[in-house]
């Protein structure tokens, strides 16, 4: 679960990490009235779940009071297209009124789990204000990692070796290891997925100050953080993929058209480069999982079959836990409910395989059985010619 | 013989009483698998179906019925404890098929595991499976495996039952399979279950099913380059997803160039080992590799 940047930024404050004050607004007025609240110049930036904002002109730098009204309107109700998005862009509803910040220098850090290190890891960089994997690729050498020990936690010296790394002057090296601390606790009290600070800038006055901020919350475990629930904005979120992820179910959309129902995500992604080894697009990932009931494989069915690009299906289940039978009962219900008319290639295999076919095969639905991915692979080719 | 578990694994299952790990229990019997307890809390002195005992701690399970392995289906929230726990009690080869571990529970645990002689497989994964020596420590349909000689090691669940289907239905039958599980950090490696194969007198050839995801992948390569001995094919599924995405597994999302099915599929290339070009092609690859070697 992703947060906006002004609840980040309250969190961020929460634990003692400076960040510009400023004040969210849902409306022109209330952006005017936070402007009155705050010393100008200010910053209006735009609330969505991506990056690269600035060059999508969603942050505006403006002086007076009806500028920051003006800049507001532009935005709020507006969908922002970053390079991030994909050309439907995502809804602005909240601004962020932000006192402006004079910086001189821009830094980088980050906490996330590393796979190799197998735990935990602070990534700090001097080039900040710039796409982190740009600088991994082309200048390794400017970015400092620290390992963390998750019986320990961060250390101290860890935090000054990063800023001493970073070539800060000495007055500063407490208050960025003293960051790092933070970030480390916000990481392990939240059950974070990524904590990222870009740029944390150095402003004029010498202060460091997080000028941006991005909390990924882990999703697994968010049964244990039922406070942080309401910082979800769903209008955030692709509505296909949202449904899903409320039912478990795993469902990415993709720019195909062949949809796709599948069972386990390994299978689920074979299953979409099959379609593509034949010439042809999957619309989607789709993993309805292992104990699926019938009414869980019908909704994934649904959510499957309302994505209006889908003109074919194809299924693939590989009965296990999740029995064939079960999987063609959901199917047919959905078909009905939807009143949907689209061909359906099915390939199963496994527990109740000729119950699952027989339920289709009197359904009365428009169906073609395949028994091996190649003969799937086969019928789709045919059916693009 | 086979890897890691055979005929005279002694196993507890851990969360045998509800409904995955009775369900699974029974199927592991079943195929012929040692299961010598269960542990829920709350339900000691009970027995499983009138014949498996069922103890409230590890501790006791073990002290009375030397379980060397133990097969874990506690719901998420208390899978990491019931890691522990296991560990705690002695047990060295630890399977956690619980998906949703969160992943600083896995980072704990996985810390407390380091340095001694316990294997974790997953947590996230659909264990292990020797059909020679009827042991199933999992949830694999167990009718799709037959004895032989290839080993199979995955990061999926259904994926390995397709690689194993197509393997069966060419007469290919095979020594053990092992799902390493699909998080982002779990107990076992590629290199650590291609290392148990290469010294495994019983396992002729390997088929490797990696994805997206991580270097796991090209950490196998080196080793295969290094020192792997026999014949491996392998696939990386996911060459169609989109980078960002998290497809289904937690593990399986593109961060970088490194964690493509391209990046993978090349430097398992040119460690040495077969590339299978499409899912559909497992068992026709396998068929020529063999033919070759």
């Amino acid at each position: 679960m992703k947060l906006h940047e002004y609840q980040s930024k309250e969190m961020f404050s929460r634990y003692g990490i400076p960040v510009p004050r400023g004040i969210a607004a849902s409306t022109r007025e209330e952006a005017i009235e936070a402007a009155q609240n705050l010393d100008g110049p200010w910053v209006v930036k735009a609330q969505v779940h991506a990056g690269g904002r600035g060059k999508a002109g969603g942050i505006k730098v403006v002086s007076t009071h009806d500028e920051v009204g003006n800049a507001a309107e532009a935005l709020l109700g507006s969908r922002l297209v970053t390079h991030q998005t994909g050309p439907e862009g995502a809804p602005v509803h909240k601004v962020l009124v932000e006192e402006a910040t004079k910086v001189s220098h821009e830094l980088y850090v980050a906490l996330m789990i590393d796979r190799g290190f197998r735990g935990p890891v602070v990534i700090a960089s001097a080039s900040g204000g710039m796409d982190i994997e740009e600088v991994a690729a082309t200048t390794p050498e400017r970015i400092l990692k620290e390992g963390i020990d998750p019986v320990l936690g961060l250390q101290p010296f860890q935090g000054r070796r990063l800023a001493y790394g970073l070539g800060l002057p000495q007055e500063l090296i407490r208050p960025a290891s003293q960051i790092a601390l933070s970030l480390y606790d916000i990481f392990i009290d939240n059950d974070c997925s990524l904590l990222e600070i870009n740029p944390l800038a150095i402003d004029e006055a010498g202060k460091l100050v997080a000028l941006d901020a991005k909390v990924d919350l882990e999703d697994d475990a968010m049964f244990r953080h039922h406070d942080l629930l309401p910082l979800r904005d769903r209008e955030q979120e692709d509505e296909l993929e949202a449904q899903a992820l409320e039912n478990n179910i795993a469902y990415v959309k993709l720019d195909g058209y062949v949809g796709c129902l599948v069972n386990g995500a390994g299978l689920a992604m074979a299953t979409m480069d099959v379609i593509q080894n034949a010439g042809a697009r999957p619309a989607n990932f789709l993993d309805v999982g292992g104990g699926a009931s019938e009414d869980k494989v019908a909704l994934a069915v649904s959510i499957m079959l309302s994505d209006p690009e889908v003109t074919q299906v194809l299924v693939n289940v590989f009965g296990g836990i999740l029995r064939c039978d079960i999987a063609a009962g959901g199917i047919v219900k959905a078909w009905r409910d939807s009143n949907s008319q689209l061909p359906m290639l099915v390939r199963m295999r496994g527990t109740n395989v000729d119950e699952g076919k027989d339920i289709l095969r009197g359904s009365g639905l428009d169906v073609t059985f395949a028994d091996t991915l190649t003969e799937v692979s086969a019928a789709l080719s045919a059916s693009l010619r | 013989m086979s890897i890691l578990v055979d005929s005279n694994t002694r196993a507890i299952v851990q969360g045998i009483t509800g409904g995955e790990g009775s369900f699974h229990a029974r199927a592991c019997i079943r195929y012929g698998t040692n299961v010598v307890a269960g542990v829920t809390p709350g339900r000691g002195g009970q027995l499983f179906d009138d014949q498996i005992p069922v103890f409230d701690t590890m501790n006791e399970a073990v002290k009375e019925t030397s379980a060397d392995t133990s097969l874990i289906f506690v719901p998420a929230p208390f899978a990491a404890d019931a890691i522990a726990e296991a560990a705690d009690a002695g047990i060295s080869l630890i399977i956690c098929i619980t998906e949703g571990v969160p992943i600083l529970d896995t980072v704990r645990v996985l810390r407390h595991l380091e340095g001694r002689p316990i294997r974790l497989i997953g947590p996230n994964c659909p264990g292990l499976i020797s059909p020679g020596e009827r042991c199933k420590l999992g949830i694999m349909p167990g009718n799709i495996h037959q004895p032989g000689r290839a080993g199979v090691v995955s990061r999926s669940g259904t994926l390995t039952y397709e690689a194993v289907g197509q393997l069966t239905g060419i007469g290919v039958g095979q020594s053990s399979c092992v799902g390493i599980g699909g998080d982002q950090l779990i107990g076992t490696s590629f290199v650590d279950v291609l290392e148990m194969f290469n010294n495994d007198p019983d396992t002729d050839f390997v088929v490797m099913i990696g994805e997206i995801g991580g270097t796991m992948e090209q950490d196998a390569a080196t080793y295969i380059g290094e020192h792997f001995r026999k014949p491996i094919a392998s696939l990386i599924a996911g060459a169609t997803a989109p980078p960002g995405k998290r497809m289904g597994h937690a593990g399986a999302v593109i961060t970088g160039e490194s964690a493509t099915s391209a990046a993978k599929t090349r430097a398992l290339q040119e460690a040495g080992a077969v590339i299978i070009p499409t899912p559909a092609d497992i068992g026709d690859t396998v068929q020529a590799m063999l033919a070759k070697a």
